[in-house]
């Protein structure tokens, strides 16, 4: 069946004017539309947070439940029931820091979840506390002399779990992020996008070099498997190996052209140099940087049921009960 | 040889950590109740992961209680002692009768093992203060060895094989037949013929030891078996019929069963039976925490699951922010949990009922939750059951408790017709409410309804925020959470649960005894030893905690003396107080760990009487 974005949404959001999900929630309709997947057969599952409001702006089944715990729910809801194409938004402190726990173990699983960061590196609801994604020294209400800790960045927490998929787009940038939301989709297992949002009150400008078309011309990449990675404003950089890492060059100089850009491998299982490119604070990464085949957890627990099915020869509660040691009293 | 017509009798297996105990004990159980007798039994696991060999907080022990007619508990001290080694001997004989035949293996009482136990002298008999005259004493070691000395076995594997000369002599001891036990053993070693055959010579060996050495010594006891209910009948420890119970509700409601849980003692063997039984299409989760246990749990149930947790006391701490959630979203889940001794770590494999008033409140907000207390082993199914029933038909999550008493012991379980059991109907929204229906929109008693994802039309959210009672949408109007709050409230307290029922002498008894859970058997013991002596004693046990019984004021106010007994500092009672008005009981608290003993009861209860 066709569908539109109109058969996605529903109510009046309420987040702040400006406000990073708005875009986030345009993208998202439009990208399930495109997928195609009935909304009465997709669930979208948040935990607490500005950002965990999205599910009651979906005319999909869904649930706004409790901080961090979304990615545990989700994960009950999709192993129960394959058949849903399950969906979980959270924010950065939702996903990474109440719901840590939850966002590696799904990961590392490899349940067949889409899930989705929106990460505007600060407590939103709360009223502007620096959360877990926040750099070092941030100035919040709850930190007016600095952070004295380092942040997580979420593609290396992701594959330390052994994540299978990892993509980012910028909130602002409706082709690029329905573009990773659509890969996420596809593939099949977790998937995690890193959506960079702005939060206008508490945290304005944090993805300032990338949140408009000019700034992400200059200082980000788009990264496609199989292709160069050439980025600028008319492709005059490239990202080349360096040592044991990767490193922007700009073609022409010292002695480097576009034979020496590295083409992208979104497949490659070893995520080394994946890893590398998630983590370039110059140019920003965005598009699938991780995309790896892996057998999801959901399929493996349906498979290992039909295959003990085929193997025992009690299938009801009465033959159950004819396994044990049973005498009769007469 | 003297043969003892007894009524009951209860023998303790006891001997090091490693030295298989539970295993000699559940086969002694089983042989016993294939006969006839009726059985209860109370493995005591030592609290230390693995103590040293003949240590004394290595020990561990199995009792079992065996009856001509019904037995309701383990027993209080046991008729015969089995102890492997001096450490058990030690820690052990606290449990035996003043007149206990004690089988000992002196090959374990040598300087170091009397050393280990902090004996002080070589005559432990004397240091114990025991009759010889009561003790089998065999050098149990080297007969094993001797038995199998042309098995071609290593040493180690010979040792292995001692619980079963233990268990032989006890079968000789009880007149059993033996093939009983050559059977279990053989099914339970089938792919490994050799270790069953090693263990069936070394039974057999045990048990014409004791013919020949000892007919002059010890008695044989009879059990005769009488009351029996005809039926056919398996062994099944609490947990066992805990997880069947949720299987058996699940088949009748026509729903996948789910089980998120994470491994905590006492109630890991709930997740170890759900997931064996893959081919019955059970999805068992072993979750990263009790968090994501009860949380992914929530998650299966709302698309469309039989949703179970399984955890202890401090699982339940961890459960609770869930549990909530799923009170707010009126959805079915099953929350079980199999205390034990608290706070905190607090006692991990002994038992209490400690947790009552954390199931009934321990969560914040107005947040009723139906509890439901497991009497017995075999009741754990039917409690189950009830539990699955309640919380898929009323759309909301419900706590089963039993107690590590109740889950680790066993007792003969007559095999359940499913048949006929009532069915299971959840409330699932109907087709013709399209288009008009909304997520809180209730039927008659108050339940709201199921839409499970995948209908057409139906597409709904639910959340941990306050709803509008209409329109199911975010709402924080004061007269509405005011509302939604009664609702809630009023939705539990209409579930139908049975009335209380009264046992012993209901018309004219003197004193009720009251209780719940897991200490039926040993409130029930007390009730009827307190009759024999011509004491005019009631019993009623609560099942259903929340909501009450209709007639429970009723039956608390018809007596003149009341006493309610629990395995804490008096949470029943305290429940009891708030939901009757003007009741005041007297109160029996004991918070060992340990289960109660009868003998206390009765000295306690008699003198409540004589006041």
């Amino acid at each position: 069946m066709a569908y539109t974005q109109n058969d996605f949404k529903k109510g009046q959001p309420r987040w702040c004017p400006g406000c990073g999900d708005h875009f986030f929630l345009a993208s998202l309709h439009k990208a399930m539309a495109e997928i195609g997947v009935d909304p009465w057969n997709t669930a979208v599952i948040s935990g607490i947070g500005c950002s965990s409001r999205l599910p009651h702006y979906m005319a999909t089944y869904g649930m706004n439940t409790i901080h961090g715990r979304a990615a545990a729910i989700a994960t009950g809801a999709k192993v129960a029931n394959p058949n849903l194409t399950v969906w979980q938004v959270s924010g950065d402190g939702d996903g990474l820091a109440i719901g840590g726990n939850h966002f590696i173990h799904a990961n590392r699983r490899n349940i067949n979840l889409n899930m989705i960061l929106l990460n505007n590196r600060i407590y939103g609801l709360t009223k502007g506390q620096y959360s877990p994604t926040s750099p070092r020294g941030f100035v919040s209400k709850s930190s007016p002399y600095g952070t004295v800790e380092d942040p997580f960045r979420p593609a290396e927490l992701c594959f330390g779990a052994r994540g299978h998929f990892f993509a980012r787009a910028v909130a602002t940038d409706a082709p690029g992020t329905i573009e990773v939301l659509k890969a996420a989709y596809e593939h099949k297992g977790a998937s995690v996008c890193e959506i960079l949002q702005n939060c206008v009150i508490f945290n304005n400008g944090t993805h300032d070099a990338v949140y408009d078309k000019a700034g992400r011309a200059k200082n980000a990449i788009y990264l496609k498997h199989g292709e160069k990675m050439l980025f600028g404003e008319n492709n005059e950089y490239g990202i080349v190996q360096d040592g044991f890492g990767v490193k922007a060059v700009k073609l022409g100089e010292d002695g480097y052209t576009e034979a020496d850009v590295l083409i992208h491998d979104a497949k490659c299982e070893d995520n080394t140099l994946q890893l590398k490119l998630a983590e370039m604070e110059w140019p920003v990464a965005l598009g699938v940087i991780r995309d790896v085949v892996a057998p999801t957890y959901d399929d493996c627990v349906t498979a290992q049921i039909e295959e003990v099915k085929a193997q025992k020869k009690y299938h009801n509660f009465a033959e159950l009960l004819e396994t044990n040691d049973i005498w009769e009293v007469k | 040889m003297e043969i003892k017509e007894k009524e009951s009798v209860v023998v303790r297996f006891s001997g090091d950590s490693g030295d298989g105990m539970q295993l000699a004990g559940n086969i002694f159980s089983t042989v016993s109740a294939t006969v006839g007798n009726s059985i209860s039994t109370f493995p005591d696991y030592p609290a230390d992961i693995r103590a040293p060999q003949g240590s004394l907080t290595g020990v561990s022990g199995f009792q079992v209680h065996i009856g001509a007619g019904q037995v309701f508990t383990p027993g209080d001290q046991c008729d015969v002692l089995v102890a492997m080694n001096a450490a058990a001997l030690k820690t052990q004989y606290k449990f035996a009768k003043s007149d206990a035949a004690i089988i000992i293996d002196t090959d374990s009482f040598g300087p170091k093992d009397l050393e280990k136990a902090q004996f002080k002298t070589e005559d432990y008999l004397g240091e114990m203060g025991i009759d010889p005259d009561r003790v089998i004493a065999c050098p149990l070691t080297t007969m094993v060895k001797d038995c199998l000395a042309d098995s071609g076995m290593d040493v180690k594997s010979m040792l292995k094989c001692r619980n079963m000369f233990a268990l032989g002599l006890v079968c000789w001891l009880f007149d059993r037949d033996l093939d009983i036990a050559f059977n279990f053993l053989k099914e339970k070693f089938a792919k490994k013929p050799g270790i069953a055959e090693a263990n069936i010579k070394v039974i057999q060996a045990g048990y014409d030891y004791g013919h020949n050495t000892h007919s002059s010594v010890a008695n044989v006891y009879r059990i005769e078996t009488k009351n029996k209910v005809p039926g056919r009948y398996m062994d099944i420890t609490g947990n066992k019929a805990t997880a069947y119970g949720f299987i058996a509700a699940a088949e009748k409601a026509g729903l996948k069963l789910y089980l998120g849980s994470y491994p905590i003692t006492p109630a890991t063997d709930v997740l170890h039976e759900l997931s064996k039984h893959k081919s019955l299409g059970v999805t068992t989760v072993q979750c990263e925490d009790e968090i994501s246990g009860c949380a992914s749990a929530l998650g299966a149930s709302f698309a469309g699951a039989l949703a179970v947790t399984s955890t202890s006391g401090p699982g339940i701490c961890l459960k609770s922010e869930a549990m909530n959630l799923a009170v707010i979203m009126e959805l079915p889940l099953v929350v079980l949990d199999v205390q034990r001794g608290g706070p905190a770590t607090g006692l991990p494999t002994k038992s209490e009922q400690t947790d009552l008033l954390q199931a009934l409140f321990g969560r914040n907000g107005e947040s009723p939750m139906p509890v439901i207390a497991a009497a017995s082993p075999t009741d754990c199914f039917d409690a189950a059951y009830a539990a699955c029933k309640m919380a898929l038909e009323h759309m909301t999550p419900v706590i089963l408790m039993t107690d590590a008493f109740v889950a680790n012991g066993s007792g003969a379980f007559k095999l359940p017709n499913l048949a006929e059991y009532p069915a299971i109907n959840p409330p699932y929204v109907l087709e013709e409410l399209k288009g008009t229906w909304t997520p809180y929109m209730r039927a008659e008693n108050g339940t709201r309804y199921w839409a499970v994802p995948g209908r057409q039309g139906f597409e709904h959210i639910l959340g941990g925020l306050e709803k509008d009672d209409k329109t199911g949408a975010i709402s924080t109007n004061p007269e509405n959470h005011d509302l939604m709050t009664r609702k809630r409230q009023a939705k539990i307290d209409a579930i139908p649960v049975p009335d209380l029922e009264v046992l012993g002498d209901k018309d004219d008894a003197e004193l009720l005894i009251v209780g719940f859970g897991g200490t039926f058997g040993h409130l029930h013991a007390a009730m009827d030893e307190m009759r024999a002596q011509g004491k005019k004693v009631a019993m009623a046990h609560f099942k259903f905690i929340n909501p009450l019984p209709k007639n429970t004021a009723e039956v608390l106010k018809k007596y003149p003396k009341v006493v309610v007994a629990e395995q804490n500092m008096g949470q029943l009672a305290g429940w009891l107080r708030m939901k009757v008005d003007g009741f005041v009981p007297a109160q029996f608290n004991q918070v060992k760990g340990q289960p109660f003993v009868v003998a206390e009861l009765v000295e306690n209860f008699t003198q409540l009487l004589n006041k």
